[in-house]
């Protein structure tokens, strides 16, 4: 399919528009509006997934380079510039799995302002999947920051009661990153001549500018993950976040820091990279700990699950920074392993707040009775988050410490720590919740799964076992190119 | 049948039907799940004796079964495999023995319980993760079948989730277990960095050639076998609840009595003597790490025994039991007599197995008390269960003829003998061996004295349980510490079948049955195995499976310890059960007072050493302390206040009104955004247009 990255990063963008032609034109009907809203935004969405499941398979994996390339150069050095390669395309896979999911979840849930919140959703989707395919500085600057206004939408209007702090603490903390990494762009910009990103990687930065250029692009991606200690809009936006909101922002928005940390940091400033190691490792080691012990304390449900996200990119993006084979295949692993895990404990704590109204942990308590097939798939995704092996979990992390463990014995001994602290806090919510006898009368009426619910849960759950005991299918994939970038990086440090 | 589809159908039946029971429980019912993973269970064991057979008697070859990748990143390879050996070939038959025996056993003692299939298919996917665990080729699914039995555990103690103590119970098990766990997963990538492979067939001819050499870790330089091998048993202790990591034994008792059984008696926390034999090659080059094994087995032999000899509650004592029991196995396996360690593994499967079975027996015949001061007579009412346990009891006590030329008795007799006699003669070389010898010959004395204990003061006396519920009150009162451990199916389950007078009752025969091939177990597994784990043709037996270097001969020179050594273990135990025949039968009465008048001793003794509140104190508290610090402290004022909220505030009292409206960031924002944007554009169309 010719202009294949086009199609999967445009085609929601026009089912957007097709979404607010259809609500025009039909003004009248308020419920065949939301209706046909819903309908054309699932199609949509599904089509993105046909798309994006073709660029897969037809992806050669043996080809560590970039492909399905397009450019079209806008002026001189600068254009319009697509292509993937065996990390960015299972981000593009990742990002149109979860979508229809996050379209299903909100079917019911959402009935306020129907039409727009599909509509900032699908715009959503193209400015993601645009990050992944983009080649260019500027389309790659373009969809980094404007993913975030839909996102901003999301929360601010469906959000929950204290969504405008959660939004203003967002937006502080990401104008800091995205100041810097523009003027680090700029800069990049003029003195290599060239806006292509496989150009800029390929332009050998001299050493003393490397590591401003580095921390500028982490100041960046460093928020995005996020690491300690710029990690508190997480929580927050997490908790003012409507369900389908948690499902993306845990689920891909988290990995565009890994990504871009993959993009830019490691293989344009190899130099700064591994200078710069040590702090990333300290950052990463305090973040599994702090954040995790943290987690336990927790009486929301879902800022629970937010601090545990921050301790799962821990391990990232100690992965990313320990620089082998191991490292990165491990870091990549646990940020599409989370992108599924994390997103189906938010929509586990979305069925529970759909029929109670509440994130409280100590509201709930003995659900197990009352709901036999729901404890079953929390407990597996429980099981996922605190690295079972068998789930995707276990893979990434036991990868992404082996890796760490040669940069840094250290980091990795204290990180692994996070085995045990993340059994503590992910086990004691699912006894709060689920365990003992049922004593608040308002959950007394509480319903197992409906069909809609096990329609969500069974792709997750299959892509959790799938990737938990064949890793192989993403490893075959992604090999070629973190070969590459283990060689490159190694090549360039001269080890 | 080729060997290889016979194990591998041996390995995937019990998963099979855990799917099915799991899955369609409630569709096909209960009678069909029961069926299905019981048939698939037999089905399983019948392949892995036919297995074992071929290797014990039919000489087959060790094979490897290899089915599909599983983690391969560079020289990190990983796959999913069969392997079979003598080792795993024991392990298999030892687990599908005592599992299926326990799928049958809970047809009645899980007769009322409402949640059959749901069980059932908990211990079906239990054996499958265990059997996944034996037969690993590699770290990587050797940590997947270890991290698989936890969480078996964890749902099987957990059983009966609405009780708390249950519940709370479960996650004490997985976390001590992960505790255990963050040492094996980094002796894993020790074990990686160290030979560029997690293989064990790779790893075998590798172990020696790093002997003596330095690793780099946290800073120091360590002896390289030793520390990988160090970090790799503190898994083991966890799982095989060694001293420091014992204390979620006990409490695991929470689960219903065939899950205590099958998993925290006969196999799971046998896992750890299992990778310690297995990683034999690997211990053999680690004097240091060896050594710590020794020690520690010899400790955790002597504490829990000492635990046991004041526990009220008839699991407890055989859970303390069990902990005793493994630390003779890890002693063993430390000071180099891995066969004995294995022999003692492959006779206690048995004989605890059958011990275990026996209390739920009891308790089931009790309508569901677990005090055994609440006990008594109970051989009148059930003979037979009265049977099986003296036989039990005799097999973990030891008793036998011992002699150099002809020795006979019960199955613990030739296993743990043979420990003892091991140990004596590693002692000959080492002091650790004498060490480890002389308080495995003492703790044999305390066995003896618990395990009697138990049996007197559960079937013979006084019968405490006629008098209603008067006594209840008393011995409560003189224990205030008591928890109550009762199962709680007591309320709601109808007794009418058993008549109104809650007289004792002997169990249905699908409980009696595996009772009974139990015993047959604890009496003849030593004496028909001797000679192949430990005896004269232990060589043609392990073939390779086991490694001992050129300077161990213990297992030879255990053979030939002066006779004394061979008598003392029975003297010892003899004299353990003429104090428990002294205190418990003819002066009646005399221990109830003396641990009513509670001495210091006894209270140490029955608050297991006060592990459990010293944990509590350090760790428990100690995690919730550093959470709210760092959350409070650390996120809300510290990070929060200096930086958003900070602003925030300033912002707010400079009179901006930027918190106006929800949106009115979106558009700062998208603002700053295109601000951005636009200034590339110019910048690139100043620079190159």
């Amino acid at each position: 399919m010719p202009y294949v990255l086009s199609i999967v990063t445009f085609l929601p963008l026009v089912g957007a528009g097709l979404v607010a032609l259809l609500a025009a034109l039909m003004k009248g009907d308020a419920d065949r509006r939301v209706s046909i809203a819903k309908w054309t935004t699932l199609g949509v969405t599904l089509a993105t997934l046909a798309v994006a499941v073709g660029l897969t398979a037809s992806f050669d994996p043996s080809n560590p380079g970039y492909q399905f390339v397009e450019r079209a150069e806008w002026f001189s050095g600068a254009g319009y510039h697509l292509g993937v390669d065996g990390v960015s395309v299972l981000f593009v896979l990742l990002t149109a799995f979860l979508l229809p999911l996050c379209i299903v979840a909100s079917w019911r849930s959402i009935t306020d302002r129907v039409v727009e919140y599909m509509i900032a959703f699908l715009i959503l989707e193209t400015l993601v999947i645009g990050v992944f395919t983009a080649l260019d500085l500027f389309l790659f600057y373009i969809f980094f920051e404007g993913g975030l206004v839909p996102m901003f939408l999301i929360i601010g209007v469906w959000g929950g009661q204290n969504r405008i702090y959660a939004a203003y603490k967002f937006f502080l903390y990401t104008l800091l990153g995205s100041v810097l990494m523009l003027a680090a762009m700029l800069y990049m910009a003029a003195t290599a001549g060239t806006t292509s990103i496989p150009e800029l990687a390929a332009y050998a930065w001299s050493p003393a500018v490397q590591p401003l250029l580095w921390l500028a692009f982490f100041a960046s991606f460093a928020v995005k993950m996020p690491m300690w200690p710029v990690h508190t809009w997480l929580p927050d936006a997490h908790v003012q976040a409507p369900t389908a909101g948690s499902v993306i922002l845990a689920g891909i928005l988290l990995k565009l820091g890994g990504y871009g940390f993959l993009r830019f940091n490691l293989p344009m400033f190899p130099d700064a990279s591994q200078m710069f190691a040590p702090l990333v490792f300290a950052l990463s080691a305090i973040a599994v700990v702090y954040t995790s012990l943290v987690a336990f304390r927790q009486t929301d449900i879902k800022k629970l699950i937010a601090y545990s996200s921050v301790a799962h990119m821990g391990l990232v993006t100690m992965g990313i920074f320990a620089a082998n084979a191991q490292g990165l295949q491990g870091a990549v692993f646990q940020m599409l392993s989370h992108g599924l895990i994390s997103g189906a404990l938010f929509l586990c704590v979305g069925v529970v707040y759909d029929r109670a109204h509440t994130r409280e942990i100590a509201a709930y308590g003995g659900l197990t009775d009352r709901m036999p097939w729901y404890a079953a798939v929390f407990l597996f995704f429980t099981m996922g988050n605190v690295g079972l092996p068998g789930t995707s979990g276990f893979v990434g992390e036991i990868l992404s410490l082996t890796g760490t463990y040669q940069a840094s014995t250290w980091t990795a001994f204290i990180a692994t720590s996070g085995v045990i602290l993340s059994a503590v806090y992910a086990l004691t919510l699912y006894r709060r919740v689920m365990f003992g006898k049922m004593t608040n009368p308002a959950m007394a009426t509480m319903t197992d799964l409906d069909w809609r619910e096990v329609v969500v849960f069974i792709p997750l759950i299959i892509g959790t076992l799938w990737l938990g005991f064949m890793p192989g299918v993403v490893f075959d994939v992604t090999d070629a190119s973190v070969q590459a970038l283990v060689s490159n990086y190694t090549a360039a440090v001269g080890g | 049948m080729t060997p290889q589809t016979i194990v591998t159908l041996a390995v995937f039946a019990p998963l099979l039907g855990a799917l099915i029971a799991g899955l369609t429980g409630r569709r096909i019912g209960d009678k069909a799940s029961m069926a299905v993973t019981t048939g698939l269970l037999f089905l399983s064991c019948a392949l892995a004796w036919t297995n074992f057979a071929a290797h014990a008697w039919g000489h087959q070859e060790n094979f490897l079964v290899e089915l599909f990748p599983f983690i391969q990143v560079g020289d990190f390879q990983s796959t999913w495999s069969i392997r079979i050996d003598a080792l795993s070939s024991v392990m298999l038959i030892v687990v599908t023995t005592v599992s299926a025996l326990v799928h049958l056993y809970s047809w009645g003692y899980m007769a009322e319980d409402p949640s059959k299939p749901r069980f059932f298919a908990y211990l079906s996917l239990f054996t499958f993760a265990m059997l996944a665990l034996v037969t690993a080729n590699d770290f990587m699914q050797l940590f997947f079948g270890w991290e698989g039995v936890g969480l078996a555990s964890y749902l099987l103690i957990g059983f009966w989730y609405q009780k708390d103590t249950a519940s709370a119970a479960a996650i004490k098990a997985f976390v001590v277990n992960r505790v255990g766990d963050f040492g094996f997963a980094l002796g894993i990538m020790t074990v990686f960095w160290m030979f560029g492979t997690i293989r064990f067939d790779e790893l075998l001819p590798l172990w020696g050639t790093v002997q003596g050499e330095g690793w780099s870790f946290l800073g120091q330089t360590w002896s390289a076998l030793d520390l990988a091998g160090f970090l790799l048993f503190i898994g083991a202790m966890g799982k095989s609840a060694q001293f420091f990591l014992h204390t979620w034994l006990p409490d695991a008792m929470e689960g219903p009595t065939p899950v205590s059984a099958l998993i925290h008696a006969a196999t799971m926390v046998t896992a750890g003597v299992y990778m310690v034999c297995l990683l034999s090659p690997l211990y053999e080059h680690a004097p240091i790490a060896a050594m710590i094994i020794a020690i520690t087995g010899a400790i955790t032999a002597l504490f829990a025994a000492t635990v046991g000899l004041a526990q009220n509650d008839i699991k407890r004592v055989i859970a303390y039991s069990t902990c005793s029991q493994l630390g003779y196995m890890f002693f063993a396996a430390g000071v180099g007599a891995y066969q004995a360690a294995m022999f003692h593994l492959f006779t206690h499967a048995f004989f605890k197995a059958l011990l275990f079975l026996g209390a739920g027996s009891v308790i089931h015949g009790m309508h569901h008390e677990q005090d055994m001061r609440n006990m008594g007579k109970l051989a009148r009412y059930l003979p037979i269960t009265y049977a099986v346990m003296m036989i039990g009891t005799i097999a973990i006590t030891g008793l036998g003829i011992p002699g150099h030329d002809f020795k006979f008795g019960f199955a613990g007799f030739y296993s743990k003998d043979s420990i003892l006699e091991s140990a004596f003669a590693a002692g000959q070389h080492n002091p650790v061996g004498m060490f480890a010898f002389i308080i495995g010959l003492f703790a044999a004395g305390l066995t003896a004295y618990y395990s009697w204990r138990l049996v007197f003061m559960t079937f013979h006396g006084k019968a405490k349980w006629e008098h209603g519920d008067a006594h209840h009150a008393d011995d409560h009162a003189s224990h205030a510490q008591l928890e109550t451990h009762d199962e709680p199916l007591a309320d709601d389950h109808g007794h009418g079948h058993h008549g109104h007078d809650h007289k004792p009752h002997e169990s249905p025969w699908v409980m009696i049955l595996p009772l009974l091939v139990l015993s047959v177990g604890a009496v003849a597994s030593g004496f028909v195995f001797w000679d192949f784990f430990v005896g004269h043709h232990e060589g043609e037996f392990w073939r390779g499976a086991i490694f001992t270097a050129e300077h161990n001969h213990v297992l030879h020179e255990s053979h030939e310890v002066p006779t004394w050594v061979l008598f003392a273990p029975l003297v010892v135990s003899l004299t353990g059960t003429a104090f428990a025949v002294w205190f418990y039968l003819i002066r009646q009465g005399l221990a109830a007072r003396m641990a009513d008048n509670g001495g210091p001793l006894h209270r140490f003794l029955y608050n297991k050493w006060f592990f459990d509140e010293l944990y509590q104190a350090v760790f428990v508290r100690g995690a919730k302390g550093l959470g709210d610090l760092f959350w409070k402290v650390g996120d809300v004022r510290i990070i929060d206040g200096l930086g958003p909220n900070g602003a925030a505030w300033a912002a707010l009292k400079s009179g901006a009104r930027v918190v106006k409206t929800q949106t009115g960031y979106v558009y700062h924002y998208a603002f700053v955004m295109l601000l951005g944007v636009a200034g590339l554009l110019t910048f690139a169309l100043y620079a190159w247009g």
